[in-house]
């Protein structure tokens, strides 16, 4: 291997910007078989690997592309699975660049191993692997225990990853999800162009065979409580996710043609706007489109307005390239596609035209101050900086606080200062004995990976409590 | 889960109908105020809908549509014996029920569904209750007789005249305010410009005036702020803060504007449908 080979990573095989721009399949096409050992040979197998300390939930990774070097792909997938029920979803979304990528040794003098692609290419090689083996890796899955049975409220990473665990290991699971489709962020949230419905739909797939059963339409604290759950079931694991969309609370932010990304992005990706009339769920549509965030749902909301026709999209965005805390595959793939960066603004006020629906924004320039307790450098408003810009459709794309709905609903949970859920930390039980809870609702919006994290770890905790062990 | 259809009955034929669910978990849970979002097709758009009535014992919830767009053009060639595809429920805060003294229910057009399991509500907890509602015509009226066989007075009116009181309710609702002092609570549901003319009327009484909003929403469990409305200044969504609010606090004029979103992509939508009913 000569030494350029070495220093930089096989590059991801993707669908042209100027055709990917305008459709909704998966940009990153994925490594082939050959691609795949070409670039886990470049795994340096150190010792003491600090990629597996950058990985929120310790994911065996020298030992995963070794195994994927020597061609035992089954065993690579059995590695992957010991730490993460999610590898498909999180070898796609997860911002590796920040986490094992972020360590490998290899970056500090050229590109780090490409983890993330391949671990997509292992957990992809098993998507049509039985249901056992899609769960555990194994085909050993226990026989289910009689009379045991376990509730998952929500379907998104935490609860998924909770009810494989606890089904794998013959719990029965039955998984409460409060929308009309299952898979939570990763179907109404993440766009099929980064997240494919059929990985996710696989992962689902693969509970149903293992005997999880699946309510949909059901909303915890409304269609069932809490107390009435615990007399169903013997363990309750709560995964709702995180819930409102924050606004940014200026003049003229209900107009219309001002959405939060969670609407846009709802009805496009839940909706299946992009089809309509097809499908009956109406998207807005803008020529002039203005983003406002620079997260990983800000990048979802640019790059899907440009796939729906937009002529020009703005990622407005107060701090800079650098502070962006989306991640920067997507970032780069946003400026690829034709996403325009307008850095350094800040919205304060929002017009409509003579028929009321947006046709501008006012923004302020902003310069970067002190560090605030984020360590990133505080945006602050230049005075007299005021400038008009033409938009009529508006994303807002800030974050999300914690769904009231179930919270509000059971008086005997605990919760944060902030509002979500409290756990222990150790086992993700809340203050309700048997009822344990991860993910967003608990931390606040934060990655799949540690949602994914957090629904196996009270996996464990609950089979540890319902059948004396867990492996 | 698909949710089967009892009972359907054409209150006025083609435009309204009521359909009676069997929905044991919505029903044992559903309080006055609360809503269902539904879907009727695999393609389908989720709508909310205000439970118009329950039947606990029965598992039962009874919803009142009007016929509007696609998506309730689908559910009018539902029948007793199929199902609806999704039915999510009961969304929404329960209506604030206080006792002691008289409430005046204000419903008008589809809104008396929706207005009467919360008058019912108001009556089970002891309240006189004095319900007023209205329509073009008879023949778009609802709920009379269901609102008469436990309303302390019903009064009805229509804007022709051909039946009742003829006027707008808001004319019943003026006489009963300046004859009756211990009315305590109005509470109308009913189109945005009826609402809005309720509150405007029982301001200068100082009558604390509830009003039920039907914005657009999209998951109605609090995720997207499609039915984000200005109240008291602030935004609030409808879906997990409503769908009842003060009256006196509520921009109507917004709420106008933001049901009109999609009105293009609505028209175009039952167009196609339309289209495709008749070549079919």
């Amino acid at each position: 291997m000569d030494k350029q080979h070495k220093k930089s990573r096989a590059p991801m095989p993707c669908q042209p910007p100027h055709v990917r721009n305008r459709n909704f399949d998966e940009v990153a096409l994925g490594y082939d078989a050959e691609t795949a050992r070409e670039e886990a040979s470049r795994c340096l197998q150190c010792k003491k690997p600090l990629c597996v300390t950058g990985c929120p939930v310790n994911v065996p990774i020298p030992e995963f592309i070794h195994a994927l070097h020597e061609n035992n792909l089954g065993e690579a997938y059995r590695l992957l699975k010991t730490a993460n029920a999610l590898p498909a979803v999180c070898g796609r979304v997860c911002p590796q660049e920040h986490q094992c990528e972020g360590k490998c040794i290899l970056g500090r003098k050229g590109e780090p191993v490409a983890i993330g692609r391949l671990e997509r290419f292992v957990a992809d090689s098993h998507i049509a692997a039985s249901a056992c083996e899609q769960q555990t890796g194994t085909s050993a899955c226990a026989t289910p225990v009689k009379n045991l049975s376990v509730a998952c409220i929500g379907s998104g990473p935490a609860s998924l990853s909770c009810a494989g665990y606890c089904a794998s290991q013959g719990l029965k699971v039955h998984i409460y999800e409060a929308l009309h489709e299952a898979g939570g962020v990763l179907i109404y949230g993440i766009p099929s162009f980064r997240l494919p419905k059929n990985v996710v739909r696989s992962e689902v797939n693969a509970l149903k065979e293992l005997g999880v059963e699946l309510h949909l339409d059901s909303v915890g604290g409304r269609t069932f409580q809490i107390s009435e759950l615990l007399k169903k079931h013997d363990a309750i694991f709560i995964g709702v996710g995180a819930g409102l969309p924050k606004f940014l609370g200026v003049p003229g932010e209900n107009i219309v043609g001002v959405f939060s990304a969670n609407e846009y992005l709802t009805r496009i990706n839940l909706g299946r706007a992009y089809q309509f009339p097809t499908y009956d769920t109406p998207a807005y549509h803008g020529k002039i489109v203005t983003v406002f965030g620079a997260g990983n749902v800000a990048m979802d909301a640019a790059r899907t307005a440009l796939r729906m026709g937009a002529e020009e999209v703005h990622v407005c965005y107060r701090r800079t390239r650098a502070e962006m805390p989306a991640r920067h595959e997507e970032v780069e793939h946003a400026e690829e596609e034709g996403v325009i960066f307008d850095m350094l603004v800040n919205p304060v006020a929002f017009h409509a035209d003579e028929n009321q629906r947006l046709k501008s924004v006012t923004l302020q320039r902003m310069e970067l101050g002190e560090p605030d307790d984020s360590g990133r450098r505080r945006p602050v408003a230049v005075e007299g900086s005021d400038f008009e810009m033409k938009t009529d459709l508006a994303i807002v794309a800030l974050g999300t606080r914690s769904n009231p709905i179930l919270l509000e609903a059971t008086d005997d949970l605990e919760k944060t200062k902030w509002g979500y859920i409290k756990v222990n930390e150790e086992t993700g039980e809340t203050s309700i004995p048997n009822v344990f809870a991860g993910g967003d609702i608990v931390t606040g919006a934060a990655t799949v990976i540690l949602a994914a994290g957090a629904g196996r770890k009270a996996g464990i905790s609950i089979c540890e409590r319902l059948l004396g062990s867990g492996k | 889960m698909p949710v089967p259809i009892v009972e359907k009955e054409s209150l006025i034929p083609g435009k309204t109908s009521k359909m009676v669910l069997h929905a044991p978990d919505i029903a044992q849970h559903a309080q006055p105020g609360h809503f269902v979002m539904l879907r009727m097709s695999e393609n389908g758009e989720r709508i909310p809908l205000t439970i118009a009535d329950t039947d606990k014992e029965k598992g039962l919830i009874t919803i009142v549509y009007l016929v509007l767009g696609k998506s309730t053009a689908l559910l009018e060639t539902l029948q007793p014996g199929d199902s609806i595809l999704d039915v999510c429920g009961p969304l929404g805060k329960a209506t604030h029920i206080s006792q002691g003294g008289t409430v005046v229910c204000v419903g008008g057009g589809t809104g008396i569904a929706a207005m009467h399991h919360i008058a019912k509500g108001h009556h089970l907890a002891g309240n006189k209750v004095v319900a007023i509602i209205g329509a073009r015509s008879r023949d778009l009226l609802l709920f009379e007789k269901e609102l008469a066989s436990f309303a302390d007075e019903l009064v009805v009116c229509t804007d022709d005249g051909s039946y009742g009181h003829k006027g707008f309710v808001t004319d019943q609702l003026k006489k009963t305010l300046d004859t009756d002092k211990s009315v305590h609570e109005v509470v109308a549901v009913g189109p945005v410009p009826m609402m809005a003319a309720v509150s405007s009327l029982t301001l200068p009484y100082g009558v604390h005036t509830t009003v039920s909003l039907n914005p657009i929403m999209v998951d109605g469990i609090g995720m997207c702020g499609a039915c984000r409305v200005t109240v008291g200044g602030k935004t609030r969504f409808a879906c997990v803060d409503g769908p009842e609010f003060d009256g006196h606090q509520v921009d109507f004029a917004e709420l106008r504007l933001r049901l009109g979103a999609f009105r293009a992509q609505e028209q175009e939508s039952m167009e196609a449908y339309r289209r495709s009913s008749n070549n079919g």
